[in-house]
């Protein structure tokens, strides 16, 4: 006789009784407590993010608003069904803005938390500590730090910036405007370090390409209080001051400027860097009054901010100022803590397209994110749209700058995507994974 | 008086090195990757352990000295593509040649002065560093690509970065390092060193050459520092000038104090103990330091020798 190896329902004889008993037992055996563990394990144990974020030392202040961005934006993921219908889970580690901690830190994530990718890194010599132990371990590590160090592809394949823009790509996009209505003759001043050469090293090449120059370089060093002995190799013609002071300093800075100039001055452009976190109302920054800032994300609400800019700043919990709703005086690091937000919403797009399920997806996940090329302006990407570059693991994106007007800053002009790009300086996807 | 047996103290170093073996098949895998890390700084600290606790003179500037081995070792891989062996060499040469000259230059201080000089010496080698940042990466610091990091035998190789690798790499460097400290302090040598801690003049007037000795010793300590360093760039694959900082010079006499000066294996626990309080308390809250520092504090107070020192001091006379 011949035997089908197929099942036919219809030859089964089955019965509803014996149909409702299936039934009985299959909902028997899924409320069996085994059967959940499994099943959850499967299906809705949360997503782990080790988030290595800077409680401690220099970074304090940045890394106590990223910690309030990521929450925010973790909350709205969960609140939408999380990841793959999972939720997502942060587990914090302070790296006291240090890097060897920083490098122990991941590698407590890799093996300790076993979180499924690493997140949130901001100064440059941390990530660049932690890199090696992220490609080590094989642990997808998603920074937004703003350095070129990533797109320099000096790191590794498994370290990605789609959140927020790098400083080579930030300087490139404010030459043209400098150029147009700032001046052509400009000078740098900046602290004599690596955020500094950054300047130092990307805005010449920048400007000349619009026809304008830099004609003095001052560098200086970190160890400085004092600025006014440097004001006199300021040469005269310049119409420029390209300053990006960090640090407490920069109110003396900036105050000293003032006395050396008085009302006679040149113009003056900055980076925000210098006065994240900082009123710029605060004594001694009245002589900024009228000069222009670049600005990653606008610290002050703008009259024409999108529906999904606006329902993000209601999410961290900024107000029209860019300070903490309901403290004033506890002003957000707004220029750059959006790339949190956007980072996170680029790794669920990430994890989703790699149909992640856990740790051992994870180099699907690199190939996942390298595969991505653009994110639309919305809710996921508050900022602005962004182009991704899969090979260089970093993102491209507009610029604001801002005119400080009135005791805030006015957005004046808004760059184009284009104005940031640069050649690729490597290729992350031929290292193997 | 004659030396108690050799035997104990031999035994007692050789048991701690073979459980540090045995705990790299039974740690878990962050305990055994924190453990490498912390075997290698221990090194650093038992450099600085061979000027401070047997010499008796306090440097602030050892962090040079371990930054010296970790550039020396970092850049001939990066700018010269170096293998491991021969940057780990070029690490120590420079650590060694470093404090012969700062040796030299220092030496001529002591008490205050040395702390201050050798601080200043650390500062400007610092400033150094940030002052070359095309060549050294500046404050940012460097990568040490990953594929230069195997250690080539012939047809085989050791990938350092594998965890068995390097912690059995770390677990070599160490035990290297704490038999030559052992059998140093144990010398002539060592009794010379610990008679200029104990009364420089009486030790001249016997006839010993004080500078050359502490000359010597500076150079040991440094080196071995230098060692530490060389081997932190190549087993963890980061150079970065925060490790030239005055943190740097601070963290490894911290480590002494609290494992115990002049014990050959205060250096280990005491570093051994700061990492676990500093991992273990900052999952709790922010204010860690603040906890280390009451930690210190009790330490201070009922162990006034160090954890090895005070163990010593009461119970086991014949610890080196």
């Amino acid at each position: 006789m011949h035997k089908s190896k197929t099942f036919d329902l219809s030859k089964t004889g089955l019965t509803r009784r014996t149909a409702l008993k299936g039934l009985a037992a299959g909902a028997g055996l899924a409320v069996a407590p085994g059967f959940v563990r499994y099943s959850q394990a499967q299906s809705s144990a949360p997503i782990k993010i080790g988030f290595q974020s800077h409680r401690t030392g220099i970074g304090a202040a940045y890394g106590r608003w990223y910690e309030k961005t990521t929450a925010a934006a973790i909350k709205a993921i969960n609140d939408a069904g999380g990841i793959n219908g999972r939720p997502v889970e942060v587990i914090i580690e302070d790296d006291g803005t240090d890097p060897g901690r920083g490098a122990e830190v991941v590698g407590k994530f890799a093996t300790q938390h076993k979180t499924d990718i690493v997140f949130g890194t901001l100064f440059s010599h941390v990530v660049i500590g932690s890199a090696p132990a992220a490609g080590e371990a094989k642990m997808p590590y998603f920074v937004v730090s703003e350095g070129h160090h990533v797109a320099s592809t000096k790191l590794n394949r498994y370290v990605f910036q789609p959140g927020i823009t790098d400083v080579k790509s930030q300087i490139q996009a404010m030459a043209p405007w400098i150029a147009a209505n700032a001046g052509k003759k400009v000078t740098q001043i900046f602290p004599d370090f690596a955020f500094g050469y950054d300047h130092r090293d990307y805005l010449p090449p920048a400007l000349k390409a619009q026809g304008a120059e830099v004609i003095a370089q001052i560098a200086i060093p970190p160890t400085e209080s004092s600025f006014t002995k440097y004001f006199p190799q300021i040469p005269a013609e310049t119409e420029v001051i390209y300053h990006v002071m960090v640090g407490p300093a920069v109110l003396t800075f900036v105050k000293e400027l003032g006395e050396f100039y008085g009302s006679n001055r040149p113009q003056l452009f900055g980076f925000i860097d210098s006065l994240e976190a900082t009123d710029i109302n605060s004594p001694g920054l009245e002589f900024l009054d009228g000069s222009h800032f670049w600005e990653g994300s606008p610290r002050y609400a703008q009259p024409d901010d999108s529906a999904a800019q606006k329902a993000y700043r209601a999410a961290v919990g900024i107000d029209d100022n860019g300070a903490a709703v309901g403290d004033p005086k506890d002003v957000s690091t707004a220029a750059h803590m959006f790339g949190c937000w956007e980072t996170l919403y680029v790794v669920k797009k990430a994890m989703e397209d790699a149909g992640y399920k856990g740790p051992e997806d994870r180099a699907k996940l690199v190939e996942a994110t390298e595969a991505l090329t653009e994110f639309a302006e919305g809710h996921e990407h508050p900022q602005g749209p962004k182009t991704f570059n899969g090979k260089i693991h970093q993102c491209f994106g507009i610029q604001n700058i801002s005119k400080v007007e009135g005791g805030k800053l006015k957005v004046v002009h808004k760059t184009k995507i284009e104005d940031g790009l640069y050649e690729p300086e490597g290729d992350y996807t031929t290292q193997a994974l | 008086m004659k030396d108690a047996s050799p035997a104990k103290p031999y035994a007692l170093h050789l048991g701690v090195i073979a459980l540090l073996f045995a705990l790299s098949f039974v740690l878990p895998d962050y305990h055994h990757g924190l453990l490498a890390r912390i075997m290698v700084l221990a090194v650093f600290a038992m450099g600085y352990n061979m000027l401070f606790g047997y010499v008796g003179l306090l440097s602030l500037g050892h962090a040079m000295f371990f930054s010296a081995g970790l550039y020396g070792a970092g850049l001939a891989v990066i700018h010269l593509g170096w293998s491991v062996p021969a940057a780990f060499a070029a690490g120590i040469l420079c650590g060694a040649a470093l404090s012969l000259v700062i040796g030299v230059l220092a030496l001529r201080t002591s008490g205050v002065a040395f702390m201050i000089v050798t601080m200043m010496f650390a500062q400007v080698f610092y400033l150094v560093i940030l002052y070359f940042a095309s060549w050294t990466g500046g404050d940012q610091g460097m990568v040490v690509p990953q594929p230069a990091r195997v250690l080539g035998f012939g047809a085989t190789s050791l990938d350092l970065t594998n965890p068995t690798v390097r912690y059995m790499s770390a677990l070599a460097l160490f035990s290297t390092v704490l038999l030559v400290t052992l059998a140093v302090v144990r010398s002539r040598y060592g009794r010379v060193l610990v008679a200029i801690r104990e009364n420089e003049e009486r030790t001249k007037m016997l006839g010993y050459d004080t500078f050359s000795n502490k000359l010597a010793a500076v150079v040991i300590s440094g080196t071995i520092c230098a060692a530490s360093g060389a081997a932190y760039a190549l087993l963890f694959g980061y150079v970065g000038s925060s490790f030239a900082s005055v943190q740097y010079s601070i963290l490894p006499l911290l480590w002494v104090l609290l494992g115990g000066a002049a014990t050959t294996l205060g250096p280990m626990i005491g570093t051994l103990f700061m990492y676990y309080i500093v991992d273990i308390t900052s999952g709790y809250t922010s204010a860690y330091l603040l906890i280390v520092g009451i930690a210190l504090i009790l330490l201070v107070l009922f162990f006034p020798k160090g954890i090895l020192g005070t163990i010593r001091q009461r119970w086991l006379g014949w610890l080196p």
